[in-house]
């Protein structure tokens, strides 16, 4: 059952392991509170993408006990998505259909009433600023736009917490500002909780309340980023020292083939 | 998400032009060919009344067994990831999908009669043979949308999937009544052409649209909604696995 008092994300000794020698995520605790934004950062392979996907109720959890909004993802997965939105980092929009398309699509998949659809588009609309581009085709948006499509579709519920996977990987900074600006503005106007994976470092450093950063599975860090960034012992360290500080990990060696290979395509498909 | 099918097809019917080059192709040149030979026995019917049925319902699988491929490129797209985290049930997303590929299966419908029409082929369209052309592809294109969905799910990859897809559209074809009778087949291929839905599907189409009887439908359409319902529930067991 929902309990206000409790954080709306609690993640209790979460392990996923694929076989007898891949553990993903190895034993990890966190709380998110109620309207948190949260970052999750990490090298590939640290887990991230394994913990948010059990998170959204895609994958199921070898063991531990995960709740969204006190209701047990495994238990309770259907009345969970009904409470949460998701934004992969992949573009997720039909292309070949309008903006106002793409959101009705999601609108039924999310079973709002049929006399809600309409005035939830066009709220919707409005808040991401595509209310002259609903009848447009969405292969002639640009990267921005398709990505606040894409929230848009996620939201269309009111949903308790927003997952965002690399929200604005691919974007070009006045895009990306454009993003935050309208994520900033759900938290406002909803009170939604922003749960998101980056490898942008100052955007996590900007627009997060607390931050974790995993490495190998485990959680090396959390915190809030001057709390985080202290612990490095080093006068003036940025988030950036903290991610190698605790991983070990030069950003640069982040990306293996596939990752460059996805990341460039989807940079020459956003524009 | 079938509706969302017909928008698209309405925003860009190129797709449509495309998609009926293969059956006139086979009508107008395999069709013509063989039906001067005379080396098929069709019974009381022409050879081009004989394969009508049998063009259409390749026309309906092709389309329907490479959905499996547009899984695909909807989970590395993040679309597959997106509908899964709605509440939507599996069984209603894949329920979807296989009326999608009905819904292109029924453009394909409407392009062979018209092209049937234009060789002078009869075809008898009454209410009930159009209902049953309705429902048969709705049943026939389910069934090999599941079928390609499960494929998808378990190779994964587009590569692998074009491969395999490839290696069963043709052999499921040739081993059905489609284009010749089961009677001329060996023994062995005759118990194939007997389990294959894909018989069904030909065989009922032909009753109405050919015979004008009704005799045999009832079975054709009980394999056909058996096969279907065994097949929906196991995709939409194998769907979120793809994810993974």
């Amino acid at each position: 059952m929902s309990n206000e008092h409790a954080g709306i994300i609690e993640v209790d000794h979460l392990v996923k392991r694929f076989s007898a020698d891949v553990v993903a995520v190895d034993n990890v605790s966190f709380a998110i509170a109620h309207g948190e934004v949260f970052a999750l950062l990490g090298p590939n392979g640290a887990g991230k993408s394994t913990t948010i996907k059990i998170l959204i109720t895609l994958l199921a959890p070898t063991s531990g006990n995960i709740s969204v909004h006190g209701l047990d993802v495994r238990e309770s997965a259907a009345e969970v998505r009904r409470i949460i939105g998701y934004v992969p980092q992949t573009i997720s929009v039909d292309g070949t259909l309008t903006a106002y398309e793409n959101l009705m699509l999601m609108a039924r998949l999310y079973d709002i009433p049929r006399r809600e659809r309409t005035s939830r588009i066009a709220e919707v609309l409005q808040l991401l600023n595509l209310t002259d581009h609903a009848n447009a085709l969405v292969r002639t948006f640009s990267g921005g736009m398709i990505r606040r499509l894409e929230i848009g579709q996620a939201i269309l519920h009111h949903p308790k917490v927003l997952f965002l996977d690399e929200p604005t990987s691919g974007l070009d900074p006045v895009a990306r500002q454009n993003v935050w600006k309208h994520i900033m503005e759900l938290r406002e106007q909803y009170g939604t909780t922003i749960f998101f994976s980056t490898h942008q470092m100052e955007e996590a450093d900007e627009m997060c309340d607390r931050v974790a950063i995993m490495n190998a599975g485990k959680i090396a860090v959390i915190g809030t980023v001057p709390d985080i960034n202290q612990k490095v012992g080093k006068t003036g360290a940025t988030l950036e020292d903290a991610f190698i500080f605790f991983t070990g990990a030069q950003l640069e060696d982040m990306s293996n083939f596939r990752d460059v290979r996805r990341a460039r395509r989807m940079q020459q498909r956003l524009g | 998400m079938a509706e969302m099918e017909i928008r698209k097809l309405l925003h860009d019917p190129t797709e449509l032009v495309t998609r009926a080059v293969q059956p006139i192709l086979w009508l107008g040149i395999f069709g013509e060919a063989l039906s001067k030979v005379r080396a098929i026995p069709t019974g009381n019917y022409s050879y081009l009344q004989f394969i009508t049925p049998g063009i259409l319902t390749q026309s309906i699988v092709f389309i329907a067994i490479f959905y499996g491929l547009n899984v695909i490129w909807e989970r590395d797209l993040g679309l597959l990831q997106k509908f899964l985290v709605t509440p939507a049930p599996r069984l209603a997303l894949v329920w979807g999908k296989m009326v999608s590929a009905a819904v292109r299966g029924l453009f394909q419908a409407v392009i062979v009669f018209i092209f049937a029409y234009l060789l002078g082929v009869q075809i008898i369209l009454t209410p009930f043979s159009i209902l049953i052309v309705l429902i048969i592809t709705l049943l026939g294109a389910g069934f090999f949308t599941g079928l390609s969905m499960v494929i998808a799910c378990i190779v994964k990859t587009r590569e692998r999937f074009m491969g395999i897809g490839q290696v069963i559209t043709l052999p499921l074809f040739f081993a059905s009544n489609a284009i010749y009778p089961i009677s001329i087949m060996p023994g062995w291929l005759q118990f194939v052409a007997t389990i294959n839905p894909l018989s069904y599907m030909v065989d009922g189409l032909r009753a109405v649209l050919i015979a004008g009887t009704s005799a045999g439908i009832a079975l054709d359409l009980s394999v056909l909604f058996v096969t279907t319902l065994i097949i929906s529930l196991l995709s939409a067991y194998m769907y979120p696995k793809v994810v993974m």
